[in-house]
């Protein structure tokens, strides 16, 4: 026990896993970063359409929302990049696929996390926007969005975070992100305990700052 | 100014408003008096279409709430409205409360916005407070700078909904006052409320509204020392 212990803190895998985690953050971290701003667009929409007094975009928002928050990202993800280009003909790179998902994804739980924002707004709110003279548009543009937005600030930075850690099953569609490449290596090296242990170390290096990061601004906003 | 014609209000089964004709007048000040539940916030509410119309009809200047040509926006801005909960807009701070209608809905450029808004600000006594944000104000000073707000519109008329209801008793005096002001000035006002006191001395006719419909109305001295209908004397004798 004693002897393995020693042989693993002085393991040279520590050092070489480095290039792997490095070239594999920059990719689980481009992903993540795109595929979230475009899930925030998508979310945006479908959140809004999730208030919408028309049935039909109601409707659509909610299916949207419920197909996607019903299946495991996984599922997602292998029919994106396996059925749909094979039905459809059209090949995306496992990047693209990698990046679509996250979006796609991210935008149904964004959207929820959008519609919960706006109606945390006290009807009041609106009220008083409209008395004034505020068209609806107006009013959700410039008194409703901007208080809904900061109390949306913390969901949103966990999704993130949920995000950044749900890439990791891309490995799967063989995006060489983080997780990807160090099965590579431990399956070229045959080596585990060292290696998975810096996988861990690699999502550990973004995640807890950016948690930190969270909580200050969440004291920031006095949400 | 407004006249109201054979208005209903009804939410789902509930008919909360049961025909009600009223009339107001340039430069009146009338109270609407009555008992919670019977209607006369939703009346005040109708009047600027926060709540939209079933039946009947309120015409603003000539224009009418229901007309589809008419636009309900630019009708809106000529009605102040003045909220029990004050509803000031807390990423703003006081300054620009004030100047959101004026620069949005009436593309007044910010300086001169900002030129009257200080000084709707020092009528109702805030000066001090322009650059402050709502949430270090007290209730009597948020309903001060919600009046500013809705006078920097240059409104025909404003609507009051129990404007001292949700303040502290000691806080009341500061708003009843700016009200008082507004009143001597000549703006047309409709007011619901509680302080009979404000009724009395500021009323130019007091409506007194029951289970909803107009029960009694006319002057004040009439309503208050002679009230004619059953309704009428029950509910004053309740609260005064």
């Amino acid at each position: 026990m004693i002897e393995q212990l020693t042989e693993i803190f002085t393991s040279t895998h520590f050092r070489t896993t480095l290039p792997y985690i490095y070239r594999g953050l920059q990719v689980t971290l481009f992903i993540t970063f795109v595929g979230v701003i475009i899930g925030f667009i998508l979310g945006t929409i479908f959140g809004l359409a999730r208030l919408s007094k028309s049935k039909i975009i109601y409707g659509l928002a909610t299916v949207y929302i419920e197909l996607v928050r019903g299946t495991p990202i996984l599922v997602q993800a292998l029919f994106l990049y396996f059925a749909v280009s094979d039905f459809f003909g059209i090949n995306f790179d496992a990047v693209t696929a990698g990046i679509i998902a996250i979006a796609i994804n991210a935008g149904a739980y964004i959207a929820e996390i959008v519609r919960g924002g706006v109606e945390s707004v006290d009807k009041g709110q609106m009220e008083a926007g409209r008395s004034i003279g505020l068209s609806s548009t107006q009013t959700m543009r410039y008194i409703i969005w901007p208080q809904a937005f900061r109390r949306m600030i913390p969901p949103l930075g966990n999704q993130f975070i949920i995000s950044l850690k749900d890439t990791s099953i891309f490995a799967v569609i063989s995006v060489g992100e983080v997780t990807f490449l160090l099965r590579q290596y431990v399956s070229t090296t045959g080596e585990t305990f060292v290696p998975y242990i810096m996988l861990c170390l690699a999502y550990l290096v973004i995640t807890i700052p950016a948690m930190l990061i969270l909580r200050r601004v969440e004291r920031r906003l006095d949400v | 100014m407004i006249k109201v014609n054979d208005l209903h209000k009804s939410f789902g089964d509930l008919e909360v408003l049961k025909g009600i004709d009223a009339e107001v007048k340039e430069k009146e000040v009338v109270c609407v008096i009555g008992p919670s539940g019977s209607g006369k916030s939703t009346f005040l509410r109708c009047m600027n279409h926060l709540e939209e119309i079933t039946s009947g009809d309120v015409v603003i200047d000539g224009e009418s709430l229901r007309d589809p040509k008419v636009n309900i926006n630019k009708l809106r801005s000529q009605v102040g409205m003045v909220f029990q909960h004050f509803n000031l807009f807390p990423h703003k701070s006081v300054l620009e409360n004030v100047t959101l209608g004026p620069i949005k809905v009436k593309g007044i450029s910010k300086e001169e916005a900002e030129k009257s808004a200080l000084e709707l600000l020092a009528k109702v006594g805030l000066s001090d407070k322009a650059d402050v944000y709502p949430k270090s104000l007290s209730g009597g000073q948020k309903q001060r700078v919600a009046i500013a707000r809705a006078l920097a519109m240059n409104p025909k008329v404003m609507l009051f909904d129990e404007p001292t209801s949700a303040l502290d008793p000691e806080l009341v005096g500061d708003v009843l006052q700016a009200m008082k002001d507004l009143a001597i000035e000549g703006m047309t006002m409709v007011v619901v409320t509680h302080e009979m006191g404000f009724a009395r001395e500021m009323g130019d006719r007091v409506i007194f509204m029951d289970e909803g419909i107009i029960m009694e109305e006319g002057p004040p001295s009439q309503i208050f020392d002679d009230p004619q209908h059953p309704r009428t004397k029950e509910f004053l004798s309740k609260i005064i």
